[in-house]
């Protein structure tokens, strides 16, 4: 266990500088630099001013020491100002986190569930017509771009039904409170959270799918059916609890990517999470932002995973952490 | 010393029958997406033949519904552009960007993938961790900020999807070389005294193939949904019509119109769906044992 901790330090401490890294030399890349931006905002750009500016921000420095002072920065959790909206980055961000939290967690929990019962079901009724039906459908969402699902979700449940709320976290002008908040946030949840969970229970649906008949071919099950345990228990006891592993693995090495399906889901939903706080850094080109946003979205990524490995021994005894 | 070259596999595969088209066809699914991504080359192939202007220019009224007139079987959108016409030349961006971002991820993948397996120790252990940063960073994220910070056109795009969709390619060969590693061919070569260069590329390569064939169908597959996913947020190259920028066009008038942003969707849907069935297919064929579970 110690020396599993001690590798894992050493890959956040990797991941965190390898980051800082792409992000220097990406904000490297981008034409001009923080001096010539906020001097062309401030509407006066005189020569003095600009080399004010450039000794102001250390941008005269070389190469090495920006990238350290970048760096010392980074790690003590300053990711900069961000010009646009007036705030720090890192404040920001943790005033958006909750929001893309919530319609995450929401949006996996629906995925997982409902997957892992579709699949379930499909590997008990492997060949025949429900397999098949359910085996097309995870098919054609897993085809399925996530903000064109978001976009004809709206279409019919908002536009042509009127039953849902078209967008945002809640209805502001109600000004409600306690427990009719919460009812209302949840109202304006279930289309972000269905269009980014659906793309994500095809996933499932297969994974279960496959992983379920995989176990089924084990010695193990033969021996249970040899026994005479009813079919449903073994289903459900031996097969289905061997077969979640695979899930909760993939689980760790999708989040990155439900992180960017967040992205369009709030910017289809103007869900007020990090993805839109993202959409709106792009469109400012407040570059700060948006690689202040994409460090702690990978900061994040390295922490569940984390969590993942913990998960494992938790679900298989067998598993040693090294 | 080409006499005593040695170019039978590490072991003797079941020689297949039949060629791998027939055994394709053979399969409803992998039939299904082969003919529908067909479909969709020859589209892209005949844009400029059967809709010679550009996409992007107003031809006729403004929404006009599909059906609504025969010359526009379509319809147009809010700016009088020809949906269809859209759809097509839409093609050609999206096949285009989605082979040559593959390509470049197959490149880095299969590269870093080789060296890391072949050589192992310490470069396998800094290419590894490398690895596993991109994969770490979330990656669409990555790709739209590359994107953001390049300014969009297809020569980004496609780079920024490229160099986003590797780390898994890369780990998928690295698993393959390290089967083939230690077997009796590449010790073999090595006896002859093959070059490093010429057993990776000669004799290890070949016989990954198969898996790398399967996993680059889908990564073109979801190249396309990035491609039009950055086009939707309004992040693709202006002086081309791509899919997911007329759905992202479509939304401004979907209490009205739906129809403007659900047509190119549908398009979309299908192309990814050829692919992934056609990736399900081949890697049906390509590993029979497999498939037979």
């Amino acid at each position: 266990m110690a020396r599993y901790l001690r590798r894992t330090i050493a890959q956040i401490a990797f991941v965190i500088i390898g980051i800082a890294i792409i992000n220097f030399f990406l904000l490297r890349l981008a034409p001009g630099d923080a001096a010539q931006v906020m001097a062309g905002e401030a509407g006066s750009a005189t020569p003095e001013y600009m080399a004010a500016l450039r000794k102001q921000f250390g941008l005269d420095q070389p190469l090495y020491v920006q990238f350290f002072s970048y760096l010392k920065n980074v790690l003590t959790l300053n990711l900069g100002y961000s010009f646009r909206q007036g705030m720090p980055v890192s404040d920001l961000i943790l005033q958006r986190l909750p929001a893309t939290l919530l319609l995450m967690g929401t949006s996996i929990a629906f995925a997982v569930s409902i997957g892992g019962m579709l699949g379930l079901l499909a590997a008990r009724q492997a060949g025949k017509l429900a397999d098949t039906l359910i085996s097309a459908l995870a098919l054609l969402f897993y085809a399925t771009p996530v903000f064109w699902i978001g976009v004809m979700l709206v279409v019919v449940f908002s536009v042509l039904l009127d039953w849902l709320p078209v967008g945002g976290m809640a209805s502001v002008e109600a000004g409600l409170t306690g427990l009719a908040y919460a009812a209302d946030v949840g109202r304006h949840l279930i289309l972000p959270a269905t269009t980014l969970g659906l793309f994500y229970l095809a996933i499932y649906t297969r994974l279960m799918r496959a992983s379920m008949l995989e176990v089924y071919g084990q010695d193990f099950v033969r021996t249970a059916r040899a026994k005479g345990v009813r079919p449903r228990r073994i289903a459900v006891r031996h097969v289905l609890r061997n077969a979640l592993l695979p899930i909760v693995t993939t689980l760790g090495v999708q989040l990155g990517s439900i992180l960017g399906g967040a992205i369009l889901v709030e910017t289809v939903f103007a869900w007020p999470g990090l993805g839109r706080l993202a959409f709106e850094a792009l469109f400012q080109r407040d570059l700060n932002l948006l690689l202040g946003i994409l460090f702690c979205s990978s900061v994040v990524v390295v922490l569940v995973n984390l969590a993942v490995d913990l998960a494992y021994t938790a679900l298989d005894p067998r598993i040693e952490l090294s | 010393m080409t006499v005593f070259e040695i170019s039978a596999p590490a072991a003797p595969a079941p020689r297949a029958r039949d060629g791998l088209l027939l055994r394709l066809l053979r399969q409803p699914s992998a039939a299904v997406g082969l003919t529908l991504l067909v479909l969709i080359i020859a589209m892209a192939a005949s844009a400029n033949l059967v809709f010679p202007d550009d996409p992007l220019d107003m031809v006729t009224q403004p929404f006009l519904w599909p059906g609504e007139d025969a010359a526009y079987p379509l319809g147009t959108d809010m700016l009088g552009r020809d949906i269809a016409s859209g759809i097509f030349h839409g093609a050609r961006v999206s096949l285009l960007i989605g082979a040559v971002a593959t390509l470049v991820s197959l490149v880095i993948g299969v590269g870093t993938g080789a060296l890391s397996g072949y050589y192992g120790g310490r470069l396998d252990a800094v290419l590894m961790r490398v690895t596993e940063l991109f994969q770490t960073i979330p990656p669409f994220l990555f790709a739209l900020a590359i994107v953001a910070i390049l300014q969009p056109s297809i020569p980004t795009i496609t780079v920024a999807i490229g160099i986003t969709a590797w780390p898994s390619l890369a780990r998928l060969v690295r698993a393959e070389v390290l089967k083939l590693r230690h077997g009796e061919l590449v010790q073999a070569s090595i006896a002859l005294g093959a070059s490093d260069l010429r057993i990776i590329v000669l004799h290890i390569l070949p016989n990954t193939l198969a898996p790398v064939i399967v996993s680059a169908s889908i990564l073109v597959a979801s190249a396309i949904l990035t491609e039009s996913s950055l086009a939707f947020l309004g992040l693709g190259d202006p002086n081309v019509v791509s899919w997911g920028g007329m759905v992202g066009a479509g939304r401004e008038v979907l209490r009205t119109d739906w129809y403007v942003a659900t047509i190119p969707g549908l398009a979309i849907v299908t192309a990814v769906l050829a692919l992934n069935l056609l990736g399900d297919g081949l890697n049906d064929a390509l590993n029979p044992k497999e498939a037979a579970r």
